[in-house]
């Protein structure tokens, strides 16, 4: 199914959709946030982007330890570095967005912070994962740390970040996005352009990179094999 | 040495009397592994009483770097109080729980494998680390107020916090040791993996310690402490399913 085109040809659809109307489409005129509301569709959904290839990631590691089929550790690490990639992207719209409407890029909110946090564990997954040479082991350690990491995701950007005071919206209680709090004329780009798109955009990525790591491994084997018959 | 090799022929007398032990308890099934986890914190317990290592180790870690505060800093504020506290916490922490794992070489690893479950294994290490960091923090807790002053107006829940705090952080360490001891790698691993986990409990626990600090009790810190129990709930039972996954060889 992921060789298939046509889900690429609806990704760069809905990100055309959503890039043109997002500019162009009319939005609720608001104090202090004014035009940056357009952001919404920018950063909210990388966001939720970043939150999706998380869960497939650990689902992957699940699967691994499962079953310790070497490809499922291959997808669970490219899935977990397409979503800290999009959290990346996350973080800087948003200080982008902070910096036009709290005055100033970085101004420890605790979803910031939570932010932050959660991006630091992914990338201590990457450290780990590193520090082992040997295949079996790095996968199936790195599957647990990873579970664990995902685990840990809940407090940080979930529980601890809503029980507290925030400038961002939805604070004290549920963030955003019910019926009452986005706007009408901008949900019909949000949910079925933004964020679809984005999450599209991520699982392409990954699925390239999962690909070109599937290929450099097959090199890797036959060139071992190739070794192998010319000794003998 | 001799006595050295006294002692480490001790523990291997210990080891062959905990397999005999662990063999006998082994028949019955519920109260075979609750014995059994009795057993292996008995034979932890024992360990340390004999080689008082850790303990001495870490008090003197503690006593030397809260006397290199008290030297540097003399008497500090409330919040800068609250924020060395549990930073020498988490330190210590580091330092008490790394052992825990470590000392365990591959060969016993093996043996224990052999005669025991890897959920009665870590059970009793967690049981042990989590008694472990609760009787350090009430040492680093005295020291503290000892040298540092006493700031708080309300010493009395910080007790029941930073018991809290000690043994929230050891049950997070004590599962970063088991990934570390896996990878073959020193405590630094251990430590790399372990600050930004911790980073969330180290908030909360800063957020609830306001109660001691605080002439006014703030509203929602009964949630906060639900919450941290919550986390320490879930990180127990994340070792109990993924520790047989590090196990197995």
């Amino acid at each position: 199914m992921l060789r298939q085109k046509w889900w690429k040809i609806v990704c760069v659809l809905l990100l055309v959709y959503t890039v043109i109307a997002g500019f162009l489409g009319n939005v609720p005129a608001l104090p202090i946030l004014d035009e940056t509301i357009r952001n919404l569709y920018f950063h909210v959904a990388m966001w939720m982007a970043m939150m999706i290839l998380f869960i497939v990631s650990v689902i992957y590691s699940i699967k691994y330890l499962r079953t310790n089929n070497q490809i499922f550790d291959i997808y669970a690490l490219e899935y977990a570095k397409g979503g800290i990639l999009f959290g990346c992207l996350g973080l800087v719209t948003g200080s982008v967005w902070a910096r036009y409407t709290w005055g100033a890029f970085w101004s420890n909110d605790p979803k910031q912070l939570g932010a932050v946090i959660a991006l630091l564990i992914y990338f201590a997954y990457l450290v780990l994962r590193n520090s082992m040479t040997d295949m079996d082991k790095r996968a199936r350690i790195g599957a647990v740390y990873n579970i664990f990491a995902f685990a840990m995701l809940f407090p940080t950007i979930w529980i601890i970040p809503r029980m507290v005071e925030s400038l961002h919206p939805g604070g004290m209680g549920n963030p955003a996005f019910d019926t009452n709090d986005i706007d009408s004329r901008m949900r019909v780009v949000f949910w079925p352009g933004a964020v679809p798109g984005w999450t599209l955009l991520g699982v392409w990525i990954v699925t390239l990179r999962i690909r070109l790591q599937l290929v450099a491994e097959k090199r890797h084997v036959s060139e071992q094999f190739k070794k192998k018959i010319s000794h003998a | 040495l001799l006595l050295y090799a006294a002692i480490d022929r001790g523990d291997e007398i210990l080891t062959i009397f905990i397999g005999l032990w662990l063999s006998f308890a082994a028949n019955s099934s519920i109260i075979g592994s609750f014995s059994q986890i009795l057993v292996l914190f008995k034979k932890d317990l024992l360990l340390e009483v004999r080689q008082q290592y850790t303990f001495y180790g870490v008090l003197l870690y503690v006593a030397s770097t809260i006397f290199v505060l008290y030297l540097s800093m003399g008497e500090p504020e409330g919040p800068v109080w609250k924020g060395l506290f549990w930073m020498i916490q988490l330190f210590v922490c580091v330092n008490a729980v790394a052992k825990s794992f470590l000392q365990e070489g591959r060969g016993r690893l093996l043996y224990f494998f052999s005669i025991t479950g890897a959920r009665n294994f870590i059970l009793s290490k967690l049981l042990f680390n989590a008694l472990l960091m609760l009787l350090m923090s009430l040492i680093s807790l005295g020291l503290f107020v000892l040298m540092l002053g006493n700031p708080m107006p309300n010493p009395g829940y910080f007790i029941f916090i930073s018991c809290l705090g000690g043994m929230s952080l050891s049950l997070v360490f004590t599962f970063l040791a088991a990934i570390a001891a896996r990878a073959q790698q020193s405590a630094a691993l251990m430590a790399i993996l372990g600050f930004p986990l911790v980073i969330p409990q180290l908030l909360l626990l800063s957020k609830i310690s306001n109660i001691a600090f605080a002439d006014v009790i703030q509203g929602g810190l009964a949630g906060m402490i639900v919450v941290l129990v919550g986390l320490d709930i879930m990180l127990v039972a994340l070792s109990l399913i993924l520790f047989p996954f590090l196990w197995k060889d």
